[in-house]
């Protein structure tokens, strides 16, 4: 019954749905990006003000998310979080893409010694428990959140140069890239132009799915106050304050918490769609009708 | 009749597990002008292995590969591009051969690209190109696995005559076809070597396919050149007891 559906719906719109389905995402995780970008100018109240007047109040016409409890307006908080939270996962995913990519890179295309020393270093990253290695390179660095976002770029590097290595490795000695040799391509356009592209599905695709893995990582070394200090608006440390009133005032922790489901499930669905986009003989499994 | 490719003891030595696995040892031959030079063996003899290195794709760890007189072994940047205008290859798998995240015209327009054509002319240059191999203009907007493998070796043909070159290496070029399609590829590659004057290194292990394609043949075993001389010769008085077998194990 199920895959008779699927039959259906591939034979209806082959192609046409992948594109529905980035424009979809993408203006979804555009717009959370333009709120991030905006936030102090679209925020309804002070983001920062206390009152303790109103303190914990409950979702109403005024306050549409509720207030904490030094009366600061939630949803104002939620959206101003969304810059802290989301740009700093987003820098700390481009980081850590980078140059996880350019290590991955040499050391499977170079190989030799540089790539044994390389994956040696990244092998004591990947054995040491990462999170505390993160909270003993945060405290070290007490820079705030960006002391954050460089201890974890420090321990998540290891992971892409890992995958890039191995998707380098697999596909170096392909037909196409001795044809592309012949075809009088130097190594740089190689690269570039016939590995880069080819191997970017698998990475991208970790890249989006990772973003919700770095905000919570973030949020977490802000709950210890190794990343973004307060009264910054940062959902994760949001949600840690609203902890304890979980029962009386939910909403304090709700906020935050349905900001971070929503964020993390647009980008996974972007992710796939990424994917699905960028490796076409996955496209033509899909269009296929099997 | 000029020596187009003269190749003077190559050798090249693999290791696995630190032990020395000799894939190609002291091998010599020379091609002429528009000659189909066939080099046949069992699979892993080394033929692969020997197209690779006079190609440049592998590293030869001794010997020559003249190519019109000039030396091309150990050549880098600029020079060994230079190479490959004149000297081409086409592979086993054609499909494989391209890259998947581009179209067969991409593929076939990157060696003129690389020589700086303006696209428009490289454009017109790849649909004349396919047509030389009897395929239809669309196909250069279509992606390695969305045609057949025979379609993809006339296409992979077509990206090795580009850029006009002299000496085609064909890699068991016909191998991964079937029977049927494999006659076609043949036919074309005796075309087009008829009509563009091209000299053809043509490695196979089928005997009677080089029987026909061929004027020479060189037999190759364990990395060495054990037989030589014309294709009727070679395959109807086999002098060595290897080549006996071989030729044995296809009749």
């Amino acid at each position: 019954m199920r895959e008779k559906k699927t039959i259906v719906r591939k034979q209806k719109a082959p192609g046409k749905g992948i594109k529905l389905k980035l424009i979809l995402w993408g203006s979804l995780a555009l717009l959370i990006l333009l709120t991030a970008a905006f936030a102090p100018y679209i925020t309804p109240h002070d983001p920062y003000e206390q009152d303790l007047g109103r303190a914990l109040w409950a979702p109403c016409r005024e306050y549409l998310l509720g207030t904490d409890r030094y009366g600061r307006d939630m949803l104002s908080r939620v959206i101003m979080g969304a810059r802290t939270s989301v740009f700093s996962a987003v820098l700390l995913v481009l980081i850590t893409t980078v140059t996880g990519s350019v290590a991955g890179t040499v050391c499977g295309y170079h190989g030799g010694k540089l790539d044994t020393f390389l994956m040696r270093v990244s092998d004591v990253f990947l054995a040491f428990p990462g999170m505390v290695f993160a909270i003993a390179a945060a405290s070290v660095l007490k820079g705030g959140l960006f002391g954050a976002v460089a201890a974890l770029a420090l321990i998540s590097w290891p992971k892409y140069a890992r995958i890039v290595r191995s998707q380098v490795m697999a596909i170096k000695n392909a037909p196409y890239m001795e044809a592309a040799r012949l075809a009088g391509s130097g190594t740089v356009k190689i690269i570039f132009r016939h590995m880069l592209p080819n191997i970017a599905g698998p990475v991208v695709t970790t890249a989006v799915l990772d973003m919700g893995t770095m905000m919570m990582e973030i949020a977490g070394l802000s709950f210890l106050g190794l990343g973004a200090a307060p009264p910054a608006a940062e959902w994760g440390s949001m949600m840690s304050n609203g902890r304890s009133m979980l029962q009386t005032s939910p909403w304090v922790i709700l906020a935050p918490g349905c900001a971070i489901f929503l964020t993390v499930m647009i980008f996974n669905l972007l992710g796939d769609t990424v994917r699905d986009l960028l490796d076409p003989r996955q496209r033509k499994k899909e269009e296929l009708p099997l | 009749m000029e020596k187009i490719l003269e190749v003077k003891n190559l050798r090249k030595t693999f290791y696995k597990n630190r032990s020395p696995f000799p894939a190609v040892e002291d091998v010599s031959f020379h091609l002429m002008k528009g000659e189909c030079l066939g080099l046949v063996g069992e699979s892993g003899c080394g033929k692969s292995t020997a197209a690779r290195l006079i190609a440049g794709l592998l590293e030869a760890d001794r010997g020559s590969v003249g190519l019109e007189g000039e030396e091309i072994l150990g050549q880098k940047g600029k020079k060994k591009r230079d190479v490959y205008t004149k000297l081409q290859m086409v592979f086993q798998t054609p499909q494989d051969s391209f890259d998947p995240r581009r179209t067969l015209g991409d593929g076939i327009m990157e060696s003129m690209r690389n020589r700086g054509m303006k696209k428009d002319r490289a454009r017109e240059r790849m649909y004349r190109l396919l047509e030389q191999v009897e395929l239809d203009r669309s196909f250069g907007d279509r992606y390695p696995y969305e045609v057949s493998g025979g379609e993809c070796q006339r296409a992979a043909i077509a990206r090795a005559l580009a850029v006009d070159p002299l000496l085609v290496i064909c890699d068991e070029a016909t191998s991964a076809l079937d029977v049927t399609v494999q006659a076609q590829i043949v036919e074309l590659l005796k075309r087009l070597q008829r009509e563009r004057k091209l000299s053809l290194l043509f490695i196979c292990h089928d005997l009677a396919l080089v029987q026909h394609m061929c004027q020479r043949v060189l037999v190759m075993y364990q990395g060495k050149i054990i037989e030589q001389g014309t294709a009727d010769e070679v395959i109807q008085r086999p002098r060595e007891a290897y080549t006996r077998t071989l030729v044995d194990s296809v009749l």
